[in-house]
């Protein structure tokens, strides 16, 4: 009964966000600054993780293809479709969840014990739009990070396979183009998009229902973060099976 | 002016609040007073539509509340200003632009005019160059100040404000309930202070209403609350040792007077 209650209330806070829009003026400055804080603040280790992902998926792949009549472009392709399809996509949002969706967590939070939303409120400002739409319309840029993952974890298959000879280097891009399908792309990107919105609301609705003092707010920012994992995990399955089964 | 009817409030099916019906004038510091648990941020939260009553009426200048179109409701929203506890200023923002959101949510003024109120109520609530500052870099009193700089920029109707002195040291604290009732007379508001502090009932205590256990046990001004023959009032208000040696004093006058 918990459980769907909480249903509820998220899908109640999903209309609320929508509803009684906060000033353009104003939205588009908070909306600039939720792109730096969660986009642009991201993309350092969102590269640190992207190419070393790239480079253990194109050595275990390696080592793996012992046999002399696998060719050894092979390799490549490998390395491509683990990180179109899963790697940059589902890893990296994974990440995001612990970086993003635990800062959302806080921060909101934070102003709710405060009583910073409860002043937002008092002043007749819709707290939830306010809060929370500008991270929705942030998270949108979130298919450009997965974007650079992308590149830069094949990169850095790349680079460990030409640096510790596991390929040549042409064998490795000829393996990279080989057979290539522009939907997986598009795949990759839709499910990113549906990743961004969890990542952007869910913690959100963590941090503003919150009831307590500090030690709640570190407890919900780690409940935050796993079912805000389970979630990505869960839709990632459905996704996987609704748009390549 | 505020009037309270018959207002009832439970959580859980717990009564905190019992059939509370008062008015608030315009123009005084109306206090609401009471032990911790007896039901004041709950009634003021109440007021402000924070918390919505289980049954009752509150009227705003004689509008009811609950029957408030939704254009009416948010502009009184507008009309209420609000100093919290912990002053509740936005930590990602500075001085100058706590006190200027309101301005820029529900106003058309240019940044020139906006910048002008702003410095305006700043200086105010007496403080000076403080704009660019943020407020975890200015002590509890300023950050009172500043709240109270933020809830008056909009020439609110109503100021409601929560224990405003809490946690500050007792000059301070004169300093801000000073304040308070100046503004209050300058701008011709309806105030209502929460508080237990007895040196704020002393001072500013124009219209006091005293709760226990979720009812409203009392009502008057500071004058009489200093005399009253209700129990409860009168352990709350003789529980310090310094209040119980002014009761000694004024049991003395009065005996001298009779004499």
């Amino acid at each position: 009964m918990k459980y769907i209650s909480a249903i509820g209330r998220y899908f109640m806070m999903i209309i609320e966000v929508f509803r009684k829009p906060t000033k353009w003026s104003v939205m588009k400055g908070l909306i600039f600054k939720e792109i730096d804080e969660l986009i642009f603040n991201s993309l350092g280790i969102i590269i640190f993780i992207s190419f070393f992902i790239g480079g253990v998926v194109t050595i275990q792949t390696a080592l793996n293809l012992t046999s002399p009549f696998i060719p050894k472009y092979l390799i490549g392709f490998a390395t491509r479709q683990s990180v179109i399809l899963e790697f940059a996509p589902t890893f990296t949002s994974i990440i995001m969840v612990g970086k993003v969706g635990s800062y959302i967590t806080s921060s909101i939070g934070s102003m709710r014990v405060t009583e910073q939303i409860d002043a937002l409120e008092v002043m007749g400002v819709n707290a939830l739009n306010y809060l929370i739409f500008p991270k929705i319309i942030a998270m949108f840029m979130y298919p450009f990070a997965i974007a650079i993952s992308m590149f830069v974890g094949i990169f850095g298959g790349y680079i460990a396979a030409s640096v510790g000879g596991f390929a040549p280097s042409a064998d490795f891009v000829s393996g990279v183009q080989l057979d290539f399908i522009p939907f997986h792309v598009t795949y990759a990107f839709i499910k990113s998009v549906v990743f961004a919105f969890v990542i952007a609301t869910i913690p959100s609705y963590f941090g503003f229902y919150l009831k307590g003092g500090a030690l709640e707010v570190g407890k919900a920012s780690t409940t935050s973060f796993i079912w805000t994992s389970v979630i990505v995990i869960i839709l990632n399955y459905f996704l996987t099976q609704l748009l390549l089964g | 002016m505020i009037q309270v009817e018959n207002l009832h409030k439970s959580f859980d099916g717990i009564p905190v609040l019992e059939g509370i019906s008062t008015t608030f004038q315009k123009g005084i510091t109306n206090l609401i007073i009471g032990a911790s648990g007896s039901g004041k941020t709950v009634f003021l939260k109440s007021l402000l539509g924070i918390h919505t009553p289980d049954s009752g009426e509150i009227y705003y200048s004689g509008l009811r509340l609950n029957e408030m179109s939704k254009d009416q409701y948010m502009q009184l929203r507008q009309e209420m200003g609000m100093v919290f506890q912990g002053s509740a200023l936005f930590d990602s923002k500075n001085i100058g632009d706590n006190v200027r959101f309101p301005l820029e949510m529900f106003t058309k003024l240019t940044q020139k005019e906006m910048n002008h109120r702003v410095d305006e109520v700043l200086e105010r609530v007496n403080l000076h160059n403080v704009n660019s500052k943020y407020p975890s870099e200015i002590s509890g009193g300023m950050q009172k100040r500043v709240a109270i700089a933020r809830a008056i920029v909009m020439n609110p109707k109503y100021l409601f404000c929560d224990e405003p002195n809490s946690g500050l040291d007792p000059n301070t604290a004169i300093l801000i309930d000073e304040l308070i009732q100046e503004i209050t007379r300058e701008y011709q508001m309806t105030t209502i202070i929460n508080t237990h502090d007895m040196n704020s009932v002393m001072q500013i205590g124009e219209s006091i209403v005293f709760l226990k256990n979720g009812f409203k046990e009392w009502e008057g001004t500071h004058k009489e609350i200093f005399k009253t023959d209700n129990e409860a009032v009168t352990n709350f208000v003789y529980s310090s040792a310094l209040f119980k040696k002014v009761r000694q004093m004024y049991i003395i006058e009065d005996q001298e007077i009779k004499e």
